[in-house]
């Protein structure tokens, strides 16, 4: 498509006029118990193609899943999952028949594919948790500036499309490619900005789970998620799968652009975990998502018979791999005992888990969950911290009340 | 320094399904739900920073030191290129600080 015919196709997202009252605002929204406070937000309603959702900003939209959506089961629902742009020109236009997949640089035959061309290569399915790398952030203490998520920063979806491999031998990766540079229809706001490009290793991106989805739960991609296309990069965090993906680059050196050697980086130590002011750190490109889990069927302050047996159940993710283990704790952290796994959908999917506990004495208790995943991590009992707020992992502590 | 690519050697896995089906789409994006509150230099914020993102994106943050909003000025200006004049972008911390720090 022709530079400006695709300038056409965007425009500047959501109006500059802020309204005093919105008429797309739900009337209550959740209140995250962030260190600090300021943790209440507004369900907007008004999204195309996107249920109630929470808003962490209109502009560029920043959308939560309302955390009661996770009980629904082990996928995320298209028009529930999380939205998170990083410039307000986003495409809300898209003409399939003049849609383009570029793949240029180091590679013997340029391409330039459209979507019926892309839909002729090998079909391929696969279940993966798409999770911003920021996700939780709002629990960080001492606080840190960024999107104040709470824990619905995620999502998990079963994609469908075909294989990022597939497409880069047609092309021919040429031997002195050393990594691919995707970007999509989004746009800096101001034209000396930095445009959103991410980058993976040309090994990582010869993957076999590395896919471009066409489709999302055997439905297309609502726009906000990148429809028609976007790349999906199993196990890593959500900033390397790029939405409305249009150009992929063969680079013959490392990407030095912004946004792969300056923003998303982490502390090159365990669990990205770093003294607030620590210095001579090393950072780097944030990478492999690591385990979590959730309760999915209780809210915080949920009221609870003393001594009887309740039923818990949740969400679990391995991170780059499968879950192997879910314990549930009703007294703390004192004792723990193994929650039963529910259907494994593949190793980078969430897995739902069901557990029966023993409620304490009446007064105020403490539900823990715990993961551990089929390398042998569990989640630590103490949370990490690092500046940019990456990587929560920390076990889960859902307070509930006894009577 | 980089950790192993992928956990698992889990391929997608081909499938039968149908090819996918594209049709045009056109959306349109809500207005902005909130607007800076008053403060000194509201006016000077207002223009400045709604240009690239509505206000909540500030109004969501925890409360941050004056240095703190500072460095996300400057980070505005230096690395997303915000056309913020050096006069303006000290009114814009000045409103910060006063509005949305710590006492």
């Amino acid at each position: 498509m022709s530079a400006p015919s695709r300038r056409a196709m965007l425009v500047q997202a959501g109006s500059m006029l802020a309204l005093a009252s919105a008429p797309g605002l739900a009337a209550t929204g959740p209140e995250f118990p962030f260190p600090g406070g300021n943790g209440a937000r507004p369900l907007a309603k008004d999204f195309p193609q996107k249920g109630n959702m929470v808003l962490q900003r209109s502009r560029p939209p920043l959308l939560e899943t309302p955390f009661t959506d996770f009980d629904s089961g082990v996928f995320t629902p298209n028009e529930k999952f999380f939205v998170r742009w990083h410039w307000s020109v986003i495409p809300t236009e898209i003409d399939p028949a003049a849609y383009r997949l570029k793949v240029r640089g180091q590679v013997e035959r340029e391409l330039s594919l459209s979507l019926s061309e892309l839909a002729g290569f090998e079909r391929v399915e696969i279940a993966a948790v798409n999770q911003c790398s920021g996700n939780s952030r709002g629990f960080f203490e001492p606080r840190v500036p960024g999107a104040q998520w709470g824990n619905g920063g995620m999502g998990n979806a079963r994609w469908s499309g075909v294989r990022l491999r597939d497409v880069l031998d047609k092309a021919g990766v040429k031997s002195g490619a050393v990594a691919a540079r995707f970007s999509g229809l989004d746009q800096p706001t101001v034209s000396e900005g930095p445009w959103f490009r991410k980058s993976l290793t040309i090994d990582h991106a010869r993957q076999p789970e590395v896919i471009i989805a066409t489709a999302m739960n055997g439905k297309p991609l609502p726009m906000l998620n990148g429809y028609p296309i976007r790349l999906v990069v199993p196990g890593w965090y959500s900033t390397y799968w790029i939405k409305t993906l249009n150009d992929i680059e063969l680079l013959d050196a490392p990407d030095d652009n912004y946004w792969m050697k300056t923003a998303y980086l982490i502390p090159d130590t365990p669990r990205a975990d770093i003294k607030p002011g620590q210095a001579g750190v090393t950072m780097v490109p944030i990478n492999r998502m690591v385990p979590r889990s959730f309760i999915t069927n209780l809210g915080a302050g949920a009221k609870l018979k003393a001594r009887s047996n309740a039923a818990i159940r949740g969400l679990a993710m391995g991170g780059d791999c499968g879950v192997a283990k879910v314990e549930v704790s009703a007294d703390g952290g004192q004792s723990w005992s193994d929650a039963k796994l529910g259907r494994d959908e593949g190793p980078y999917s969430f897995r739902q888990w069901t557990a029966k506990i023993r409620v304490p004495d009446a007064g105020d208790a403490t539900l823990l969950v715990r993961c551990t995943n089929t390398k042998g991590e569990a989640q630590p009992d103490k949370a990490n911290w690092n500046p940019s707020g990456f990587m929560r992992n920390v076990v889960e502590r859902l307070p509930v009340t006894v009577i | 320094m980089m950790a192993a690519i992928a956990g698992c050697l889990v391929s997608a896995a081909a499938v039968a399904a149908p090819a996918p089906v594209f049709k045009s789409q056109a959306i349109e994006l809500p207005a902005d739900a909130a607007a800076f509150p008053d403060g000194p230099n509201v006016k000077v914020v207002t223009q400045n920073c709604l240009a690239c993102h509505s206000a909540d994106m500030v109004l969501d943050q925890p409360l941050l030191p004056r240095a703190t909003w500072a460095a996300e000025v400057t980070k505005m200006r230096n690395v997303y290129k915000a056309p913020v004049s050096d006069a303006d972008a000290a009114l814009i911390v000045d409103y910060l600080a006063a509005t949305h720090s710590p006492p």
